[in-house]
């Protein structure tokens, strides 16, 4: 029964929540050494596969057989299946900001003799797990001063040093940029060398394609098949036939941009970082929008796209400092939310988990939210129906997949949550909606879909801003694109003349054009 | 049996936090003999705890905001005297010196709330801080001495219903008053039903709605009926249908209105609702000064029953109301609680409470009970969340039946979801 060339087999999983059978009869085999990938769209069940994997739903709580190295586990939580040589690094990183990378790294593991830490070997340890990893960081800075890039790597070397034989990945390169991301399936494939088995899930079938040996397709709880990448034929096109059930014609639907006039423009916008004043995040920046279009904008990570937009939106994040903006050929000063949204000014937030959604609330409530003065009498009091009926309006407009409105929006797939945030900013009737990573973590269905919602928005006359970290859906989705590099727009871009290699070098240009 | 569980919104299994009320009153009718549910009993449940109840309506919306309030206490003690002694030294008639005291609350809580929404301290500091200030000014102002206060002012704690009407044995106006009730509930749900088929929304099973009604009028004419029938004099008390208002009011505030919603999301999720443009500052703010304004109203209360205003008024009353706000459901964390479920959780301290105290049972002993019940109702609720299911608290407020899947938020009530434990993938 014990093959070695197998490292995992799962039997039969299957797994329910109250309401939803999570997984049905899964079975999946991963061999010893390989890359294998998980594919599937969001709610498919990938995650939850991983959780019963590592111990999170731990032995009793789950059907089926865990075969580890030929034998039979029953990890009852996740430090059995760690020393058993498990690990799984979450897409939601377990790192504490204010603890240093090295604190952070033997967590639950110290270097201590009788409970008293012994720092110098700490730090040494630390230093030789990031050299492994590739990361020159003195280990005793704080977590929140590195980038999401690199904290993703100290999650890596933390692994490492756990003696990981199964490396579990959820949406490694989710939160990273070209850069870091190369870096990653790099040292994943350093991983492999080394005889490291790694379970990789991704959305990006583009890295997928290129690094795994093995892919799994899951789609609604269900296995429904493996390919073996190895053997050839395996390409995007038919991994994501395998996720949806069909091919897709092209990633993004048909679209016929019908531009109008400038209508919004910010000119020399100026912004402080909150807490350290000597630093601008947004270095004179000017721009446009015109309507029907949308615009994108493309940069590195930190390069200060999400702090110019929060900041045009209401002022909502660091010192503003100076700058105008004009809309509708008018100047305003839109220095609160609650101004920019009734200005016209829509933001839909890079994550909607922490800043878009409040999980407690039903996807009618969450509808409204954003402009509730809409739907209420004088006195303030809500009309419930005219909620209901705006909430039922959208949920069939955007196809939102819930099973009422009245269901809890953390309980829907990341897509589906997005699709509820969209609604939530279509509601207030914008003439401007900003985008910030409107698909990240989402499936290729679901993504189409709200490409589809964009560019309706922009048909209907309105002004729409994109903000990715994926120059295809960029590519793919605007008019034009403006480059960011430290805070300072180095340049736009037609659709006619951007491609990945000229948007690449104004993203790394660092002579802003203005200073 | 299906449809039986949708009346009370879920499992027959859970029946939570009212069928512990119903529960432990059955419990103490037994073990007193009789004396629990006796008129005059009753009548002293509602007098002798209506100030509590009156603080967790507030307290509530300070917990659902994120924030907590630990100077309840010593405000209405500040208030108390500041009334006291501006009726007997000023001699302003009492309905004038009522308004005075909610005056002072409101300056109060304007005080705590620019600390908290403005300056950013956390409530717990600014209300820790404000509980020993506003002792201190009680006793500054009252010199520690009991001060008396007059009895037209007595009657807002003491008082009850004017004896109008035929002779029956019972107080008419007290019966009046719970068919009213009745009358209104029946009248609002089907209303609701109407509207709701109109829009096509899901109607649940008439066969349901009709039990549920027919539950909650038998308990409320119940109710009413038993404190109508009173020593002669007696009624349901005034301080009981001040109270009966005020979760009226802030009932429909809390769900039906704008500010009410701001209020949950600030609680929910407070840079979610930033960037959705509530004036989150604002909401600090006004959750701040309300509590001290129903705290005023308390501290009134207790002194008209008291019949005067002493030092040590309103010691532990904080502890008493934010026990009542968390057995009744909320959140440690913001974002959940009704008026509500504060209510029912005020009531189970107050049943326990009095029939400790009829049995004799000493203060002491009282005290380690009350603490035991406030922990294992919690983590009874704690528990059934961590398990997949919804908080059976939360489940018991809320007016529709649950969906087939598990914490649904309606109107009335507002669930933690089983977000931990069902989320799906991002």
């Amino acid at each position: 029964m014990a093959d070695p060339g197998v490292i995992l087999e799962m039997r039969d999983i299957s797994k329910s929540f109250p309401g939803v059978k999570a997984l049905q009869n899964v079975t999946f085999t991963v061999k010893r050494g390989e890359v294998h990938a998980i594919c599937g769209e969001n709610g498919a069940g990938k995650s939850t596969l991983m959780k019963v994997l590592s111990g999170v739903w731990p032995h009793g709580t789950y059907e089926g057989d865990i075969y580890y190295n030929g034998e039979l586990s029953a990890f009852k939580d996740i430090r059995a299946s760690e020393s058993a040589g498990i690990v799984i690094i979450h897409q939601e990183l377990a790192l504490i900001p204010e603890l240093s990378i090295a604190e952070n790294m033997f967590i639950g593991n110290e270097q201590a003799k009788s409970g008293v830490i012994d720092w110098v070997s700490t730090n040494n340890k630390a230093r030789e797990l990031l050299a492994r990893v590739g990361l020159r960081e003195d280990p005793e800075t704080p977590i929140k001063n590195i980038g999401v890039g690199k904290q993703q790597l100290v999650e890596i070397a933390k692994a490492l040093n756990k003696d990981v034989q199964l490396l579990i990945l959820d949406e490694p390169t989710a939160a990273l940029n070209e850069e870091d991301s190369r870096h990653l399936l790099d040292l994943i494939r350093g991983l492999r060398s080394k005889g490291i088995t790694c379970v990789i899930i991704s959305h990006k079938l583009n890295e997928i394609e290129a690094i795994a040996n093995s892919i799994t397709i899951i789609r609604d709880g269900q296995t429904v098949e493996t390919l073996d990448v190895d053997a050839g034929g395996v390409n995007e096109d038919r991994i994501i036939k395998g996720m949806v059930g069909r091919s897709l014609e092209s990633r993004f639907p048909d679209h016929t941009p019908k531009i109008g006039e400038k209508f919004f423009e910010i000119s020399g916008w100026t912004v402080q970082h909150p807490q350290v004043p000597d630093r601008l995040v947004c270095k004179n920046s000017s721009f446009f929008v015109r309507q029907g279009e949308i615009v994108g904008f493309a940069g590195l990570m930190g390069a200060g796209r999400t702090e110019l937009m929060r900041s045009i939106f209401g002022h909502s994040y660091g010192n503003f400092v100076s700058g105008s903006m004009v809309l509708d050929g008018k100047p305003v000063k839109l220095d609160s939310v609650s101004k920019a949204i009734e200005a016209g000014i829509g933001y839909v937030t890079e994550d909607r988990k922490v800043l878009g959604l409040n999980l407690l609330d039903s996807v009618k409530t969450t509808t409204v939210s954003a402009e509730l003065t809409k739907i209420a009498s004088r006195l303030g009091v809500v009309d419930r129906h005219a909620e209901f009926v705006a909430a039922e309006d959208y949920r069939k407009q955007l196809r939102t997949k819930t099973p009422s409105v009245e269901y809890g929006v953390s309980k829907l797939s990341g897509g589906n949550q997005q699709k509820v945030v969209l609604a939530k900013w279509l509601f207030t009737d914008p003439e401007l909606l900003i985008l910030d990573e409107p698909t990240r973590g989402i499936d290729v269905g679901a993504k189409y879909e709200i490409y589809g919602i964009m560019q309706r928005l922009a048909e209907s006359g309105k002004g729409v801003i994109v903000v990715s970290s994926e120059l295809p859906e960029l590519l793919g989705l605007s008019d034009r694109i403006y480059t960011i590099c430290e805070g300072a727009i180095t340049g736009c871009l037609d659709k006619r003349e951007a491609n990945q290699e000229s948007l690449m070098r104004l993203m790394t240009t660092t002579t802003a054009k203005s200073a | 049996m299906d449809k039986l569980k949708q009346v009370f919104g879920g499992d027959t299994r859970q029946f939570g936090m009212i069928f512990a009320l119903v529960a432990l009153i059955l419990f103490f009718q037994w073990w007193t003999g009789g004396l629990t549910l006796k008129a005059d009993n009753v009548i002293n449940i509602f007098q002798g705890n209506a100030y509590i109840l009156v603080l967790a309506i507030g307290m509530v919306l300070v917990i659902i905001a994120g924030h907590i309030d630990l100077s309840v206490g010593s405000v209405a003690a500040a208030v108390g005297i500041s009334v006291a002694m501006a009726i007997r030294d000023w001699s302003l008639p009492w309905p004038v010196a009522i308004l005075f005291g909610l005056g002072v609350g409101a300056l109060i809580g304007a005080w705590q709330g620019f600390w908290v929404a403005y300056v950013g301290i956390p409530a717990f500091i600014v209300t820790l801080a404000g509980m020993l200030i506003f002792r201190g000014l009680n006793q500054y102002i009252g010199k520690s001495n009991t001060v008396p206060v007059p009895e037209g002012f007595q009657k807002i704690g003491a008082g009850y219903l004017p004896e109008v009407g035929p002779n029956t044995d019972y107080n008419n106006l007290t019966l009046l008053l719970g068919f009213a009730i009745v009358a209104a509930i029946i009248f609002g749900t089907f209303r609701t039903r109407r509207n709701q088929a109109k829009i096509g929304a899901t109607v649940e099973p008439m066969l349901v709605t009709l039990l549920r009604l027919g539950l909650i009028s038998a308990a409320i004419l119940a109710a009413m009926a038993l404190m109508a029938s009173g020593r002669p004099g007696t009624s349901m008390p005034l301080s009981g249908i001040i109270l009966a208002v005020l979760v009226i009011i802030y009932g429909f505030i809390s769900t039906r209105t704008v500010v009410g919603r701001h209020i949950y999301a600030v609680g929910g999720n407070r840079h979610a609702a930033e960037l959705s443009g509530v004036k989150t500052k604002k909401i600090d703010f006004l959750v701040m000064m309300n509590m001290s304004m129903l705290a005023a109203l308390a501290g009134m209360m207790f002194v008209a029953r008291s019949t005067s205003s002493g030092p040590f008024d309103g010691v532990g009353w904080e502890l008493d109301a934010i026990a009542a706000v968390f057995i009744g459901g909320a959140a440690v964390s913001g974002g959940v609680g009704t008026v509500v479920g504060s209510m029912i959780g005020g009531l189970v301290m107050a049943v326990l409470n009095n029939g400790l105290q009829l049995k004799g049972i000493g203060a002491d002993m009282t005290q380690i009970i009350k603490g035991l019940v406030l922990l294992i109702a919690v983590a009874f609720d704690v528990f059934q969340k961590s398990q997949g299911r919804p908080s059976l608290i939360g489940r018991l407020t809320r007016s529709k039946p649950a969906d087939a899947s598990p914490a649904v938020p309606t109107d009335l009530g507002r669930e933690t979801s089983v977000d931990q434990v069902v989320r799906t993938e991002s």
